[in-house]
């Protein structure tokens, strides 16, 4: 079903290496319109490389990466920009910026993209923080004031600010208790469902996976294993085998009656 | 024109045709937000003098993101206000559901600016409210130096808990590091004092006492005080900064719920370190100063080295080199506790470790220059 939808972000031939550690090595990875997709991975594995490269914060040995059908390093710097607003980032730690306010970290891609009437600016991001389940009087307050779970939702507010088609998504569950990555799981349903947004995630959260994913790419040897949630979970990898079928799974599987 | 069917292409986003007192507007293209501007703009062109229907149609619209639903879910809403009857042709598109969801639990208020009293007394309030926070601030900063003489008197106990270690780096960092800019510094100065009195002096024929200026000043007031100008703006920035990013990345925090005590591990070593480093750099400076000032008389005034040697041992007395040399600790001592200080006031913000290091490099070189200000009273009171 997910196949029938055009490719919006793509790996090609991805090479990683620090020193002699090889990270990546040749690694694919394609992710279609409207997907919700998993990337997951050992510690270390280079999960967060991989989305490192994608953004161009890390520019890898060898390889391409296409969003949208072109190639982010054959683009020209205008170019790049008019990319970068198709898609919206959150940071695992959330990176808002600690001297502005909520209200204004999110504005901030809105200053920096749309010339804005400030009323309006103001109106449109109140309705990224009211979306995102926020209280109206978070927005006044610093990143500092803000609670952990609060945070996770402050970035992806920000992260929605241009309303964005694509969303790289950072452990956005880690370090939230079993209710609020519920909750976050829950808007990020509902929010790929209301805005069809394609999503790809980096994520060790179980329950996210199943809840929220539809496909999910797996990093093993340095390359990735991607497929539709149903068919990965049966891959002969041990890795995979493991993380599927291991310990904390059975557990899962317990508490769900599945 | 009552009856005539008009229809207008107001722009690739917005078609509209008018039948008698009703407008159908044709959405079309994609509505994203990065062209809310001019969306915005089409909407609010609309013509709707002697209208009372509106029907909108959605069906060309290939996309509408959330920022231009909104401003569509606002022409909606103004049109309804004036009395006009507004209704879809086809499904209202759900990206209305989602604001609708969104917005309606509570009328949305922007957070306002704090409430802003102006009034006659105001200057007042404002001076009172500054003389408290000067009196918090002092209180804050006496506590510090408490607890910091607390700590240094317990960690003296054992050799362990004084951190050597930490120490050495510290003396690295601050002093071993920064000899050659502190040399340069020197001999610069050296340069200076030499070039201006001798012009002066020269007019008397008393080249020689170019030789008393430059030992007397490096010795006892320049070599030291330009040293910890220069380590408080190497270092003290240092200490601040540092001890800032650790409060921000709540490392501080960790320390204490370790058991570890920050002051101790923090804070000690590198006063300790400082307190060793400057009166070491001092002594590299005042030498750099007294070579600076043999090259320029030898070349300049014609005065043989062995002449300036014999010349700066007369000049000088016994305390001169020690004056200068004991004020180090001192000045060391007020620019590791400044910017210490202010390293463990960061919190929350980025901005706020870029202003408590300013904060630390301004207070360390004005804390340096009032004690030298006070040890030249007191040097004279004492007749040293």
């Amino acid at each position: 079903m997910a196949t029938e939808h055009p490719v919006v972000l793509e790996v090609r031939g991805m090479v990683n290496r620090f020193g002699a550690q090889i990270v990546h090595d040749g690694l694919n990875m394609q992710v279609y319109e409207q997907d919700v997709f998993a990337v997951v991975g050992a510690s270390g594995a280079g999960k967060s490389v991989l989305l490192r490269s994608i953004l161009g914060l890390q520019h890898p040995q060898a390889g391409a990466v296409l969003i949208g059908g072109r190639e982010l390093r054959q683009l020209s710097d205008a170019q790049l920009r008019a990319v970068k607003t198709d898609y919206g980032v959150t940071f695992q730690e959330g990176a808002l910026y600690s001297s502005l306010t909520l209200l204004q970290n999110v504005q901030f891609p809105m200053i920096e993209h749309m010339q804005l009437a400030p009323a309006v600016r103001d109106e449109l991001a109140m309705l990224k923080i009211r979306l995102v389940g926020l209280p109206a009087d978070a927005a006044a307050k610093y990143p500092a004031q803000l609670s952990g779970g609060m945070i996770k939702r402050a970035a992806l507010a920000r992260a929605l600010a241009l309303d964005p088609r694509l969303l790289f998504l950072d452990e956005p569950t880690s370090g939230l208790d079993p209710i609020s990555a519920a909750a976050f799981d829950d808007l990020l349903q509902h929010l790929h469902r209301e805005l069809r947004l394609t999503v790809v995630m980096i994520t060790h959260d179980l329950d996210t996976i199943f809840r929220t994913c539809n496909r999910v790419g797996v990093i093993v040897d340095r390359r990735m294993e991607e497929d539709t949630l149903a068919r990965i979970v049966d891959h002969p990898n041990p890795w995979i085998q493991a993380y599927f079928h291991g310990e904390r799974a059975r557990a899962r599987e317990v508490r769900n009656g599945t | 024109m009552s009856s005539a069917r008009r229809r207008e292409e107001l722009t690739s986003y917005l078609g509209a045709q008018r039948r008698a007192d009703s407008l159908e507007l044709a959405l079309q293209g994609e509505w994203r937000a990065l062209r809310f501007n001019e969306i915005s703009s089409v909407l609010a062109a609309v013509d709707l003098s002697g209208v009372h229907t509106v029907l909108i149609n959605t069906q060309g619209l290939l996309l509408l993101d959330l920022s231009c639903a909104w401003r569509l879910r606002e022409f909606i809403a103004s049109t309804r206000a004036a009395g006009i009857t507004v209704s879809f042709q086809g499904t209202r598109p759900e990206q209305l559901q989602v604001l609708d969801d969104a917005l309606v639990k509570e009328p949305f208020q922007p957070p306002g600016a704090p409430p802003h009293h102006e009034s006659i007394i105001e200057p007042v309030t404002a001076l009172g409210r500054h003389v408290v926070r000067v009196g918090y601030d002092t209180r804050e900063a006496l506590a510090f130096i408490g607890r910091v003489a607390v700590t240094a008197v317990t960690a003296f106990g054992s050799v362990k808990r004084l951190r050597p270690i930490a120490v050495a780096r510290h003396v690295y960092d601050t002093g071993v590091t920064a000899i050659p800019i502190v040399a340069l510094i020197a001999f610069l100065i050296s340069v200076i004092i030499a070039y201006l009195s001798a012009q002066q002096l020269q007019r008397f024929g008393a080249e020689i006492f170019v030789v008393d200026l430059v030992a007397i000043g490096v010795l006892r007031e320049l070599g030291v005080l330009l040293t910890s100008i220069i380590v408080a703006g190497r270092s003290g920035s240092a200490f601040a900064a540092e001890i800032g990013a650790m409060r921000l990345n709540e490392e501080v925090d960790a320390l204490y719920a370790t058991g570890a005590d920050p002051y101790e591990l923090l804070v000690l070593p590198r006063i300790l370190g400082l307190v060793i480093a400057l009166p070491l750099l001092t002594i590299v400076a005042d030498a750099i100063g007294l070579a600076g000032g043999a090259l320029l008389c030898r070349y300049l005034l014609n005065i043989p080295l062995t002449q300036y040697i014999s010349r700066v041992s007369e000049s000088i007395g016994p305390t001169t080199f020690w004056v200068g040399v004991w004020k180090a600790p001192v000045f060391a001592l007020l620019i590791a506790l400044a910017g210490v200080y202010r390293g463990l006031q960061v919190s929350g913000s980025s901005r706020e470790l870029g202003r408590l290091t300013t904060m630390a490099v301004v207070q360390s070189i004005f804390l340096v220059i009032l004690a030298d200000a006070l040890f030249a009273v007191l040097f004279m009171k004492l007749g040293i």
